[in-house]
């Protein structure tokens, strides 16, 4: 895509954003080979596979990749197509083998991917067929991040963290256990469903656009939250009642929409429905104050890790994934986490929450979602493609020289937004990774 | 019905699936035609949007469980096909509480993934009772297995078909049937419809 294509669809500046980018098949395929082949994708969390040989089937774009332990232990994520005639080498969606056998034409791989068994090995290939080389396809890195697993298809890409940046405080408040341990999450289960709209609707979403409230103002009104049958309100508890509320734009493309609790941080009341879950978040509360000291008055709501994953840091808490599925069409991978280690009734009482919560069965999500397709459908019109969205909200109202990074906003605002538009517009043009970062001009030799 | 049932032969016992005492008799099809009944009448109350009416029809200690489906290997199905009741993430495994809140949300007028609201057909079918107590004469309660297919259009192009099997146990209270135990199996893997906003 040209600079000039580009300006064209994307103007930051002045805060509008093409329809196109939502429907046109052409920009969707540009997305695919530029953006989804080099950033860092969701691939899935190692609870899912945590024993050698286990594997989980998942995706990266539009792509199948089977994230799989070795027999020593290690993590690979593999595409799933066989090196021979592309049949999936793994239709299970999980399980635990000692090889993957191609259905086609009976080609193995081990569980590290390596090409182990071609039938008729010498008489055909004159038992000179280089194994090696025809290895399942390999991600070119990998990442496991506080037990969520990420990956990327460019060998150029700079590590996990350095793509992550300032935003890691926030994906850490998802990932991290309720009391202020490092990682000691779980996956307790995977929503996957697809629905006819653009990803982008989804990403944005959660990249702090808390001015879609009112969509939610149904499931606010009858109450689901962790203290509902106490006469509670709302879609959750409002643990961030007094807490100064924050939306950061950082240089990457990632958004999230945090908070900071006042000095004093005193815990807000919740899980009032359930007394064994009150005196469990009370208690992790004031042990994540202990451990972390001022840093634990940083707690999540949401955020879009650039491009397509994003998380619910608390109630409910676990990380999704966007698939692009087609232009207009979405395949969402949900993540459901809770602490390994918390007791089982407070396991148990969060696997109610989330379901009556999230996805296509989710009293709060389900109203999203026909936001999401509505908007879709509404602009894929030849006049409809000739208005740009309006992305002009809280213009210029950010400050860059906050503790926590990136443009900080005390306000609700779309610079989070217009700063994923920003980085989506560099990887169009096939920028550089100091440019996909950031980076200020004088700092990106150094990244590369 | 019962002159043409005495014609019929009865299937016997053995060859029924589930509880063998579950013999093909006059009991057991009276039984099934009540049973059939009173799942018209509720489809008849989802179809026509009486929900609250609908939720009349659930006893207090419901559980209403939909698993998500899942690909396995060969063997693997009846351990691992789908997810469980009472662990880890279904597409619904809840009580009457939650779905009274369905109910309220949809009743607000501004759950806006059901407004407005949907068009929706229930059809129940390949009804069989699976067994009875304390028997087919004087049953008070049944599980009963059926297949139904639910159709919704919505706005106007949205249209879904969602098919699959339902396994109910019924109980008698104030001699009107009411679902106690619900599962409800989807045949798909990958849910293929945005939303499921609608009561199966």
């Amino acid at each position: 895509m040209t600079q000039k294509d580009i300006d064209g669809l994307v103007d930051v500046k002045n805060g509008f954003i093409s329809r196109e980018l939502f429907v046109d098949a052409d920009i969707y395929k540009q997305e695919l080979s530029k953006l989804f082949t080099r950033a860092w994708l969701l691939v899935g969390h190692e609870s899912l596979v945590p024993n050698p040989g286990d594997f989980y089937t998942s995706r990266m774009g539009e792509e199948s990749v089977i994230l799989c332990r070795d027999k020593k232990g290690e993590i690979h994520v593999f595409l799933n197509s066989c090196r021979h005639r592309g049949m999936k080498v793994c239709r299970y969606e999980q399980g635990n083998t000692s090889l993957f056998t191609c259905p086609y034409h009976s080609w193995t791989y081990t569980t590290d991917g390596k090409l182990q068994g071609v039938p008729l090995y010498k008489s055909l290939y004159d038992g000179v067929l280089d194994r090696e080389a025809n290895s399942l396809v390999s991600v070119a890195r990998l990442c496991n991040y506080k037990g969520s697993i990420w990956a990327t298809w460019d060998k150029d890409a700079p590590d996990f963290l350095t793509y992550l940046g300032d935003a890691k405080a926030h994906l850490d408040q998802a990932l991290d256990c309720r009391d202020g341990r490092d990682g000691g999450s779980e996956v307790i289960g995977v929503h996957k469903w697809v629905f006819p709209a653009n990803w982008k609707f989804a990403a944005e979403n959660f990249l702090g656009d808390t001015y879609h409230n009112p969509s939610h103002r149904s499931v606010d009104l009858i109450g689901i939250g962790p203290s509902a049958v106490s006469g509670k309100k709302g879609r959750r508890d409002n643990e961030l009642e007094h807490a100064q509320h924050v939306w950061i734009s950082f240089p990457a493309g990632h958004g999230v929409h945090s908070a900071i609790q006042p000095e004093a941080n005193e815990y807000i009341e919740s899980f009032l429905d359930n007394p064994v879950l009150e005196q469990y978040f009370r208690h992790c509360y004031e042990e994540r104050k202990r451990r972390l000291g001022d840093g634990a008055r940083l707690m999540p709501f949401v955020g879009t890790i650039f491009p397509n994953t994003s998380y619910h840091g608390r109630q409910p808490r676990g990380l999704c994934a966007w698939h692009p599925h087609s232009p207009t069409s979405t395949e969402a991978w949900r993540f459901f986490l809770v602490d390994k280690d918390a007791p089982s009734e407070v396991k148990d009482y969060l696997r109610h929450y989330y379901m009556r919560y999230s996805g296509p069965a989710g009293m709060t999500e389900q109203d999203d979602i026909e936001n999401w397709l509505y908007a879709t459908a509404a602009s894929t019109g030849t006049i409809a493609r000739r208005y740009p969205f309006n992305y002009q909200q809280s213009m210029g109202a950010y400050t860059t020289d906050h503790p926590l990074g990136g443009e900080l906003s005390l306000q609700v605002t779309e610079q989070i937004a217009r700063g994923f538009y920003r980085r989506w517009a560099s990887y169009m043009r096939d920028a550089d990774w100091g440019e996909l970062l950031g980076l200020p001009a004088g700092n990106r030799e150094a990244a590369e | 019905m019962s002159s043409a049932l005495s014609q019929t032969k009865p299937i016997p016992a053995e060859k029924c699936a589930g509880n063998p005492s579950i013999a093909r008799t006059e009991h057991y099809y009276r039984l099934k035609a009540d049973v059939e009944d009173f799942y018209y009448y509720e489809a008849d109350l989802l179809d026509a949007r009486r929900f609250r009416e609908w939720l009349d029809l659930l006893t207090e200690d419901i559980s209403y469980f939909m698993p998500i489906r899942r690909n396995v290997k060969f063997g693997q199905h009846e351990a691992r096909e789908n997810t469980r009741r009472g662990e880890g993430i279904s597409w619904f495994d809840e009580d009457k509480w939650t779905l009274t809140k369905r109910v309220d949300q949809i009743l607000t007028g501004v759950h806006y993934a059901e407004e407005p609201l949907s068009r929706i057909t229930h059809m129940v079918t390949n009804v069989q009772i699976k067994d009875a107590r304390p028997n087919l004469d004087q049953a008070e309660e049944v599980d009963v297995a059926s297949r139904i297919l639910v159709y919704q259009n919505r706005v106007e192009y949205e249209t879904y078909t969602l098919v699959g099997r339902r396994n109910d146990t019924l109980r008698l209270v104030d001699n009107s049937w009411k679902v106690c135990r619900r599962e409800i199996i989807l045949e798909q893997n990958i849910l293929l419809a945005k939303n499921l906003t609608m009561f199966f």
